[in-house]
């Protein structure tokens, strides 16, 4: 009878847990409204929504290939599931036309559905909850005077439990805190506007943090290299393996150009956001540049002294490599297809091309710690922004079986930087290939 | 010496690891289908196909190449016997000075081999890579709509696509 009792309590305290869990898992809806009239909104506010969609990169994640913009669909791959992008249009059904404003700030400040279901942190509102208000309000006067477009984002693929968006509330717990980002009277207005910018809408962190087991950013190694879409995002902090040191004048370059020598082009995934900030207030790119290129502090001495051109300093490394006469003409020669397939581009010849690359004493990612992103530049190219006139490095996917790939890489390592070898190349190589036929 | 599967025969070329395919092919070969245009692997003027996909041969060494199937211009047909992909850019007349066409009609033969019935948009899509300064897109479109209609009729029937081989 005791015991009866007892599991009997038990089941009770269960039963008043799981419905407290599901009561704080789920936030009240909010009421569904008629699409606001466009012509509702002043021009000047939608205007500078405009800019602030660029600054935070909203068209990005929110547009599919070949899709309209804002209108979602695009799958984000994280380490849980495929996460698709929302439609963000004004559609009513499929989009965002039935959210208040009151809908929209809480869904960028808190991470909460119009409907109170929450929103998966992919939508990274632990940045855009650091947004001022009123930029919040010309953000909202932007997307709704957007044409609605009629698209339902496909449904997500995240296996039990991460399907379960009630989890979310947990997650909150643990590592959201909401709140808009105070200014610190001790920086400069630009530095301030600079962190503004990188730690709100810009949501540098994102990528560039890494990420614990539960896709929360690791704050005490804030931008120390995370990764996006199966690239890494270099660390932007001391712990920068650039083989150049950045000055805040190259990253403003970078920025704003998608292009600075020596350090070379936004490839992968930040090209499009070096895209972005072509088009925005210059002075917002120059206080981003500022704010990380104070973050990533005065170059060491060690990186100091990896400007120093190599082969000036009896190091091993040659600056212009020939093919090493010993080794026999194999399918897997690295230095023979280096000098075949990039030296023509990569190395100065006194002649005048328009489509040369970078030095690759210079190149970030042959002295990044895994070979990730050399691995994608190899297999995709780089090819220019929509319709712009540049020089373009052509993919060498279909050109190069997986063992010349992974002599290639092990020999840029080698004579293009003075790292240690990489190691399982060609596992590395096998993601690249996957996540570049997944895109 | 590297052993080449070119147009599916076997030739043997004393070159050095690095040298392109390209040279090899022109120079050593003389099969000068494949043009070089700027040889950055901008234009496309010098592509063939290495396993059935097109590649830019001024930027692809022959030590990668080695034993592998590699096809050229020569290898889709002759002048007297066009294949599907040559007689269309010819019914299409498409070409004003000619020199980006070879590249053209190698990376169309490309994409018609992976998916015969392309959208209009692959086929822009897949195009994109290769230029012509003569500006005759509108043509090099039309031509590979007629050679991928006219190679899946060809499948279809079998008594024409012997036809269309003689």
């Amino acid at each position: 009878m005791r015991l009866r009792r007892a599991l009997l309590g038990l089941l009770g305290v269960v039963l008043l847990g799981l419905a407290a869990f599901f009561y704080v898992g789920r936030q009240p809806a909010m009421p569904a409204i008629q699409p606001p009239l466009p012509a509702s909104f002043a021009a000047a506010e939608v205007a500078r929504g405009a800019e602030l969609v660029r600054l935070g990169n909203c068209n990005v994640c929110h547009t599919k290939q070949e899709g309209m913009p804002y209108a979602g669909g695009r799958p984000l791959q994280t380490p849980f599931g495929t996460i698709y992008s929302t439609n963000i249009t004004p559609d009513l059904d499929t989009g965002i036309g039935s959210w208040s404003q009151a809908a929209f700030l809480r869904a960028m400040r808190e991470g909460v559905r119009r409907d109170g279901a929450h929103l998966y942190p992919a939508f990274p509102y632990d940045h855009f909850t650091k947004v001022s208000m009123g930029d919040l309000q010309a953000l909202y006067s932007f997307l709704m005077t957007r044409q609605p477009v009629a698209a339902q984002a496909p449904r997500n693929t995240l296996p039990f439990p991460w399907s379960e968006r009630a989890l979310i509330a947990a997650w909150k717990l643990l590592y959201f805190r909401a709140g808009e980002l105070k200014s610190d009277p001790t920086l400069s207005a630009e530095l301030n506007r600079g962190a503004y910018l990188v730690e709100g809408l810009g949501h540098c962190g994102a990528c560039h943090t890494p990420r614990n087991s539960l896709g929360a950013e690791q704050n005490h190694r804030y931008l120390g290299g995370g990764e996006s879409e199966g690239w890494q995002a270099p660390a932007l902090n001391a712990a920068s393996t650039s083989p150049v040191p950045w000055t805040t004048d190259q990253l403003f370059s970078y920025l704003r150009n998608g292009f600075v020598a020596p350090h070379g082009v936004a490839a992968g995934p930040m090209q499009p956001v070096a895209n972005n900030l072509g088009a925005v207030a210059e002075p917002d790119v120059k206080a981003i540049a500022a704010y990380i290129g104070a973050i990533v502090g005065p170059p060491t001495a060690h990186r100091q002294g990896a400007t120093r051109l190599p082969g000036t300093d009896g190091s091993a490394r040659s600056a212009a490599p020939v093919p090493d006469a010993s080794s026999s003409p194999t399918s897997a020669d690295g230095a023979a297809i280096y000098a075949g397939a990039c030296a023509l581009c990569h190395e100065t010849t006194g002649q005048h091309f328009s489509a040369h690359g970078i030095r690759l004493t210079s190149s970030k990612v042959i002295t990044m710690p895994d070979a990730r992103n050399l691995a994608h530049v190899i297999l995709e190219g780089i090819t220019p922004p929509d319709a712009s006139p540049a020089a373009l490095m052509p993919g060498y996917a279909e050109v190069f079986t997986d063992a010349q790939i992974t002599a290639l890489m092990a020999y840029l390592r080698r004579a293009f930087s003075d790292q240690p070898t990489w190691s399982s190349l060609e596992e590395t190589l096998r993601k690249a290939r996957q996540t570049a036929r997944e895109r | 010496m590297f052993s080449l599967k070119i147009n599916g025969r076997s030739q043997q070329v004393d070159a050095d690891a690095a040298t392109p395919l390209l040279y090899v092919l022109r120079d050593d070969l003389g099969l000068n289908g494949a043009k070089f245009g700027c040889g950055l692997g901008q234009c496309g003027a010098c592509t063939v196909l290495l396993d059935d996909k097109p590649v830019l041969s001024c930027l692809t060494p022959i030590t990668v190449v080695a034993g592998r199937q590699i096809t050229t211009l020569e290898g889709l047909g002759s002048a007297d016997n066009p294949g599907p992909v040559q007689a269309a850019f010819i019914a299409e007349q498409a070409a004003q000075c000619g020199y980006c066409i070879p590249g053209m009609m190698l990376r169309a033969e490309g994409l018609l081999r992976r998916n015969p019935a392309p959208s209009e948009q692959e086929i822009r899509a897949h195009m994109n890579a290769n230029l012509c300064r003569c500006g005759t897109h509108m043509r090099i479109l039309a031509a590979v709509r007629r050679a991928a209609h006219a190679m899946r009729s060809a499948t279809a029937d079998p008594a024409r696509s012997q036809d269309a081989r003689q």
